[in-house]
């Protein structure tokens, strides 16, 4: 466990004074954003369509974050120092999905706000509790999973490419569960409802068992 | 590659006649046991062949992610070459499914593609998943590596297999029959006769072909160990790099 937040306070320290990878999310998931106002040629938007268009950018930004997670382990003799110190491998599995959460939740701080602003007409402030949650969950499905499959994607010669070709299909029944959720959120007829909960209880069973799946096969990418 | 050696060839040739037996056997009651669909006439007989073809393919892709739990557990490759051909002739049942089921969707429903159908979309998703499996290997170059990485991709898509059914089903409203509910999808007796036996023939198909596959790539390593013993490393063209385990 300390391993672990001593792990997640490097990278941290490492984004702050770089700046490489969450500033590239927020710009990728503002001009999405752009380009759906003009692809689907509308002011605004609402109920279904609108969680679609906020799930997929979303998703778009935490592929880039998915595909950098590892980038500097690998290419600055990360994985080596972590492999030689005598600590438990699975700290390193919880780390990196704990930062890329934080990633995720600070990309949203700003993305949902801009969405709000750009794409939705009424106010955010009714179904933002709702939506908080749902994104939480969903979250933690693209930390662990994205985890995973950068893991996997970072010791390939085509890194960019797999990571995202094997973590899209892993994640696309979090997507719907996630989609499916924020749908009614954003429909506004009624005010402040809650999420619905078999979407919300899908999506915790997904974090469950992928976060135990990780746990269980984590150890055998990082072995040299 | 560990000393004991091992043959898959054993009882090939007796498998092999009695999966062309069962084929024959459930294509004669397809054909001429089974009553016409009143609803939807002759081309309900695709069903026979699609439904069984999308049931072993699943139960494939499981049993590869089972395999390679053997390989992570053992670190014998054999495990993984079991994984790697059980997946790949998913794959290939996997795609006729989804062929045969488009083909069905077209002449009951009228569409190429139906995606209120939670088993198709669940489906089709499962595929594009596993059609990640070769490029993964193939781009990974250590084969210890590839291995590993190989099998741990096959465990996690493995369970995501039955997960991703769930999700996608509490997604939509029925429109398939729903042949595999606990009732037994209210088939009429003749045609389940005939659809179990159809699935028994297409899950030995297989068995065969897995075993075929097996014994081939075992011979093949087992003809290259023995050149290198008797000829020496030169006398090798170096192997080339490759998505199959060796």
């Amino acid at each position: 466990m300390r391993t672990a937040l001593v792990l997640l306070r490097k990278d941290l320290r490492l984004e702050l004074r770089t700046l490489e990878t969450v500033p590239a999310m927020v710009l990728l998931a503002l001009v999405t954003f752009i380009v759906f106002h003009f692809g689907l040629d509308r002011d605004t938007i609402a109920g279904q369509e609108a969680a679609g268009v906020l799930v997929a950018t979303l998703l778009f930004a935490a592929m880039l974050g998915v595909n950098r997670l590892f980038v500097a382990e690998r290419e600055q003799g990360g994985f080596d120092a972590f492999l030689l110190a005598p600590v438990d491998r699975s700290a390193m599995l919880l780390a990196k999905a704990a930062g890329l959460f934080i990633f995720l939740a600070a990309l949203e701080v700003v993305a949902v706000p801009a969405f709000g602003l750009f794409l939705l007409g009424p106010s955010l402030a009714p179904p933002l509790p709702g939506l908080i949650a749902v994104l939480a969950l969903a979250d933690l499905a693209i930390a662990v999973i994205g985890t995973l499959v950068s893991a996997i994607a970072i010791h390939t010669r085509a890194r960019d490419l797999i990571g995202p070709v094997i973590g899209l299909p892993l994640l696309l029944p979090a997507l719907i569960a996630t989609a499916r959720a924020a749908g009614p959120l954003l429909r506004f007829t009624h005010a402040a409802g809650a999420p619905p909960g078999k979407w919300l209880a899908v999506l915790a069973l997904y974090d469950l068992v992928f976060a135990l799946l990780a746990y269980a096969v984590f150890d055998f990418l990082l072995e040299d | 590659m560990p000393s004991r050696s091992t043959t898959y060839g054993t009882g090939l040739r007796g498998l092999s006649i009695a999966t062309l037996v069962v084929i024959a056997a459930a294509l004669t009651m397809v054909f001429y046991y089974a009553p016409l669909d009143a609803d939807q006439g002759f081309i309900q007989k695709i069903f026979y062949i699609h439904v069984p073809l999308a049931i072993v393919s699943l139960l494939g892709f499981v049993f590869g992610g089972l395999m390679a739990v053997g390989y992570l557990l053992t670190g014998d490759r054999r495990w993984d070459m079991r994984s790697y051909v059980a997946i790949h002739l998913s794959l290939i049942f996997g795609i006729g499914a989804l062929v045969t089921g488009s083909i069905w969707a077209k002449a009951s429903w009228g569409h190429w593609w139906v995606w209120s159908e939670p088993t198709l979309v669940s489906f089709l998703i499962v595929v594009l998943l596993f059609c990640t499996y070769q490029p993964l290997r193939f781009s990974i170059e250590d084969p210890e590596r590839q291995s590993r990485y190989a099998s741990v991709f096959a465990i996690v898509a493995g369970a995501f297999v039955p997960l991703n059914f769930i999700a996608v089903r509490l997604a939509q409203q029925y429109v398939h029959p729903r042949v595999l509910t606990l009732t037994g999808g209210n088939l009429p007796g003749s045609m389940m006769l005939t659809f179990l036996v159809s699935l028994i023939g297409i899950a030995m198909l297989f068995a065969t072909l897995w075993k075929y596959e097996m014994a081939s790539k075992n011979a093949r390593s087992q003809v290259r160990r023995l050149r290198r013993t008797l000829l020496g490393d030169d006398a090798l063209a170096p192997a080339g790099r490759s998505a199959a385990p060796s």
